[in-house]
């Protein structure tokens, strides 16, 4: 995702002069050293001083440019976070916060590098945006978007590297707020993930498939601002709601489609999939961090073989 | 401080060849480890180690992606285990890259970076018998963080502070001159903030104990080690890719090799 983000950066940058990449030690690689080396005033490095690079990105949108606020999703977010809240937030500039390798990706260098709450913290400073894409052809959607469009603050939440596309195939067109089929199944079963996490459901696809389960894959990808009379509207054919993320369970997806289920009285089945409300004190890959956290193929393939089971024997009562 | 002479510093060097000896069997196990700044640190850290640090002291590595130097030496000391130190990064682990609080020898969880002089100078105006040891990088004089710390430990007298600055003129991307070329000189604006300050070759460890020798009882001590990130290995010296990968199995050797060599 992150090689997907420098491309398509230089590629806007090319006609768009207003473009400013504000990275705190990031090396520019692959495109990025392209963008940095054509358009030296467009790529500034600020070093290892995250606080600044936000501060600086206020300032720079005080002037009219675009800026791209670019690091570790941990160290752009919650280090500078009063610069994030007040020279951003407060100020509604139209800042790009992006925080690259999101979630539990670095799973080996623990704590101080992952960042379950991200979303939770981010979501309550008013005049945010909350973008998270699902892989890198979404990500390419959103910088579109951004770089055009945006007019407000903005956290953009993405991956790091190896990330599989899955949206390429979708007939559903990326907007912002609206949630996005990625495949089209049935109305039995609604499986939602915000984020390169969506990559579990379709990994036990095949499996679903022997067992005649047809299930929709949807990207939720604006975790805010939500359209929430529209968004019940799409989620309430569905008899049941699955929701997975690789973000905290408060202020997250989950809560955000629980929300909306309560306020609309849904009536169909629902389950979440959220990183815990504890620290995550072990080390291995991605995935070994996810399942001390429930999070595993096999543990979402159950829950839809119970849900879908629920639906057919009410269908035959 | 402990007896410095020859046969002390002998064995001292044999640590130090030993402890990069080991991060490189330890490098063959991961995909990536923090190398280049690991190897400027290790003097630094023997230093500390071996002749500073006393029971009722405590010891802070603020640059805690080098957290790998510190396992191998809190292993050689018997601290944690040789099973534990070789869990690093595997699966249900509780090692990981950074020193983690609530593991054997670790006072702090670091590894985002300006935190560790701060909570060392909480722990030193809370015991003032006491000496905090910390390892900085020169790095992390980028972070604003740091200079609060460097104002108010001198401002409060918080005096039980060694601090040790690993200058290895480069962040992660590239050299510090390059992007910040007015770090330095890093010694005069630990004066003018009103600490004793020196500076040495990180390298040596006669010359490290040698400036600690100098603080005098009413100041903080700041030393400017100068040092090479990568050292002594000639291909990892002063290249940026070295800060955080692992050599292959050529590179390996060759390193092994070379450093076979160097110690000799």
């Amino acid at each position: 995702m992150r090689n997907k983000f420098a491309e398509v950066l230089y590629k806007i940058s090319k006609k768009n002069k207003k473009i400013r990449v504000v990275a705190a030690d990031i090396s520019p690689a692959g495109k990025m050293a392209e963008l940095s080396k054509k358009y030296p005033d467009r790529f500034i490095n600020v070093g290892v001083a995250e606080s600044s690079m936000i501060s600086m990105c206020a300032g720079l949108a005080m002037h009219g440019f675009k800026p791209f606020a670019y690091t570790i999703a941990s160290f752009a977010l919650f280090r500078p976070f009063e610069m994030v809240r007040i020279d951003i937030g407060y100020q509604n500039l139209p800042v790009v916060i992006v925080g690259m390798g999101a979630g539990t990706v670095y799973s080996t260098l623990g704590g101080t590098h992952i960042t379950p709450e991200d979303v939770s913290v981010v979501r309550c400073l008013p005049n945010f945006k909350v973008l998270v894409p699902c892989d890198s052809k979404e990500l390419a959607s959103m910088l579109i978007y951004l770089c055009k469009n945006n007019k407000s603050p903005c956290y953009l939440r993405i991956g790091k590297s190896g990330e599989k596309d899955y949206s390429d195939k979708s007939n559903d067109k990326w907007e912002i707020g609206k949630p996005r089929i990625i495949l089209d199944g049935k109305k039995d079963i609604c499986l939602v993930a915000s984020g390169p996490i969506i990559r579990f459901y379709f990994s036990i696809i095949k499996e679903l498939k022997k067992k005649k389960i047809f299930p929709t894959i949807i990207s939720y990808h604006t975790l805010k601002p939500l359209n929430d009379i529209n968004n019940y509207k799409f989620f309430k054919k569905f008899k049941s709601i699955i929701t997975l993320e690789d973000i905290s369970e408060i202020n997250g997806l989950s809560q955000i489609i629980k929300g909306m289920c309560y306020d609309h009285n849904y009536r169909g089945l629902l389950f979440s999939f959220a990183l815990k409300d504890k620290n995550i004190k072990n080390y291995g890959t991605q995935d070994d961090l996810l399942k001390d956290h429930g999070i595993t193929a096999k543990n979402i393939y159950n829950k839809i073989l119970s849900f879908n089971k629920k639906i057919n024997s009410k269908k035959t009562n | 401080m402990k007896n410095i002479n020859k046969f002390t510093l002998k064995q001292s060097q044999l640590r130090s060849y030993l402890y990069r000896k080991k991060i490189l069997e330890l490098s063959q196990k991961v995909g990536a480890l923090h190398i280049g700044g690991s190897f400027s640190s290790v003097e630094i850290l023997e230093s500390i180690y071996s002749f500073l640090l006393k029971k009722k002291d405590k010891f802070i590595l603020s640059k805690g992606h080098t957290g790998i130097l510190q396992y191998v030496i809190l292993n050689h000391k018997k601290i944690i285990s040789k099973k534990f130190l070789h869990s690093y990064c595997q699966k249900n682990s509780k090692l990981g890259v950074h020193p983690d609080y609530g593991n054997p020898g670790i006072e702090a969880a670091t590894g985002s970076l300006g935190h560790g002089l701060g909570i060392s100078a909480g722990l030193a105006i809370g015991k003032r018998n006491m000496n905090l040891f910390v390892v900085i990088s020169d790095g992390e004089l980028m972070e604003g963080s740091t200079w609060e710390y460097a104002l108010m430990i001198s401002s409060l007298k918080i005096n039980n502070i060694y601090l040790f600055i690993d200058a290895n003129g480069l962040q992660s991307s590239t050299f510090s001159k390059d992007t910040h070329p007015t770090l330095t000189p890093i010694v005069d604006k630990f004066k003018a903030f009103g600490w004793h300050t020196k500076s040495c070759n990180g390298h040596k460890v006669s010359e490290i104990l040698s400036a600690v020798k100098t603080k005098p009882k009413n100041k903080p001590l700041a030393i400017v080690c100068n040092t090479t990130k990568g050292y002594p290995i000639p291909y990892m010296m002063n290249v940026p890719m070295w800060h955080y990968r692992s050599p292959n199995k050529k590179e390996y050797n060759e390193a092994l090799n070379y450093m076979n060599k160097f110690y000799k």
